[in-house]
């Protein structure tokens, strides 16, 4: 790894090694490039604040559990990752989806893979939450649980099933497949999330002991049907369901005869 | 505080074998007895995870373990194949938290009965052969329990056909066999969140740490002893 030098000499060296580096990766774009100047890229990330008071969903989730799972499990996890950043421009230039499936490198996941992806997922999964959630999905998203699930008590069973089901640590997921172009509940362990698959998730739901530990201690089920009934944005499912549809084809449109 | 948790332990079935028997003569299990208070481990674990983890966790596993082996007794009866199989996730996950709990209650013992106490006799001499001292070895299972990712279990294994001591992890609640089939747990540290959340939050280390407190290694002596006479 190269460091910051002041010698114009080295600075050429690490634009070559950079080059032999990036043809390594198909990705690499926007690699350091040009410059003399002798300064040193690195790329690193923040850790974004839910879009809510952290006490802003209790009496469901407690501030204290948004204090600890936020405040120390998440901020840790992008800590690691930068440090890992640090160590290794080879990862530089990615957007976070894209850095998932780099390191999840198809099933081999490097190092860096466990804090990526669990960096990506605890943004998606405080942003598929708001105060005042729960209920039921309207619209274009009710409609697409009903295709694909018969009814959305069906599809909330299923969920529900699931998390009550899966091993260990994990993560639930209402995801959009985007080969099969239909809604599905999938499990993953650990740190996996659907974009390693090429899916598109629409809301998720942390079953790691630590998200619920605090306040349902080892009631899981409690822990599930609150998020559920008082959790969920479906507003937030609503525009990520918007925006996958202008990469799946969901069907005909409704063409209105004038 | 002491006597509420004795009369606790003392109304739950009492019995050295922790197991009961069905209609068709299956095997059923039954919640293991500890041999201590749920305080008595205090301040290393306190007595609101002992105790949520026996009576909570341990018996949820119990419960499903039984639940999944009198499907898959069914199961073996029809012949149905795909079923049969299908109820293996189910079994080593279940069978697996019951098996390593009834091992993890046995690897405990209160600071004054012994908790903590080096191995002495044949297993601290293996020990002192095979990681160069003791603590050699803590520091190996304090690193190698807090890099396991998600749930799981970090293990002192004793490898039988060498008779080799090793330190080995296993997901969720695989057993240690299934690293390997000829090891056999001597200690095994639950490094799942529920062992340690309450008390210790986020710092598995510092739980991992304090731990070895109360670790019983008379017990995993004894074991030791028996396969290495």
């Amino acid at each position: 790894m190269e460091c910051c030098s002041c010698n114009p000499f080295s600075a050429r060296r690490h634009l070559l090694l950079t080059e032999s580096k990036s043809s390594k990766l198909p990705h690499s774009r926007r690699r350091f490039q040009g410059s003399q100047r002798a300064s040193k890229v690195v790329a690193y990330y923040g850790l974004k604040t839910p879009p809510y008071k952290l006490d802003a969903l209790e009496p469901y989730m407690s501030r204290r559990t948004l204090e600890m799972h936020w405040g120390e499990h998440h901020r840790g996890y992008v800590e690691g990752l930068n440090k890992h950043l640090e160590k290794s421009d080879v990862l530089y230039g990615y957007t976070m989806d894209e850095l998932v499936k780099a390191t999840y490198n198809n099933g081999n996941p490097l190092p860096e893979f466990n804090n990526v992806a669990q960096v990506w997922n605890h943004d998606f999964f405080w942003e598929s939450m708001q105060p005042g959630g729960g209920d039921m999905p309207e619209l274009g998203v009710l409609k697409q649980i009903e295709k694909d699930f018969g009814s959305f008590t069906n599809f909330r069973e299923k969920f529900i099933e699931a998390a009550l089901t899966l091993f260990g640590s994990g993560w639930i997921w209402l995801v959009l497949k985007r080969e099969e172009r239909r809604l599905e509940v999938i499990k993953t362990s650990n740190a996996i999330n659907p974009l390693v698959w090429d899916d598109i998730p629409i809301v998720s739901l942390d079953m790691w002991e630590h998200a619920y530990y605090l306040d349902y201690k080892n009631d899981k089920a409690k822990y599930v049907n609150v998020f559920m009934n008082h959790l969920v944005s479906w507003n937030v499912a609503m525009s990520r369901m918007a925006r996958a549809e202008a990469f799946v084809n969901l069907g005909e449109p409704n063409i209105p005869v004038a | 505080m002491a006597l509420r948790s004795l009369i606790t332990t003392r109304t739950l079935t009492r019995g050295a074998k922790s197991v009961g028997f069905g209609l068709r003569g299956l095997q059923t299990f039954t919640l293991p007895d500890l041999e201590y208070d749920y305080g008595a481990l205090e301040p290393a674990i306190s007595g609101e995870i002992m105790q949520l983890h026996h009576q909570k966790h341990h018996q949820t596993y119990i419960t499903n373990y039984n639940k999944a082996l009198e499907q898959l007794d069914q199961a073996i009866t029809k012949g149905d194949a795909s079923t049969t199989v299908k109820l293996q996730g189910a079994i080593k996950f279940n069978g697996g938290g019951h098996v390593n709990h009834s091992i993890f209650w046995k690897n405990l013992t209160p600071a004054n009965e012994g908790g903590g106490d080096p191995p002495h006799g044949s297993l601290g001499w293996a020990i002192d052969t095979h990681f160069g001292s003791f603590e050699a070895l803590i520091q190996k299972m304090n690193a190698e329990g807090a890099a396991v990712q998600g749930s799981g279990w970090v293990w002192l294994g004793l490898e039988k056909e060498f008779k080799k001591l090793v330190v080995e992890t296993t997901a969720n609640q695989d057993p240690l066999v299934t690293k390997g089939a000829s090891l056999v747990p001597l200690l095994g540290i639950d490094v799942w969140e529920h062992a340690y959340y309450l008390q210790y939050k986020n710092v598995r280390p510092d739980y991992l740490k304090n731990i070895w407190k109360v670790v019983n290694w008379k017990y995993a002596g004894e074991v030791y002893a028996k396969e290495c006479p």
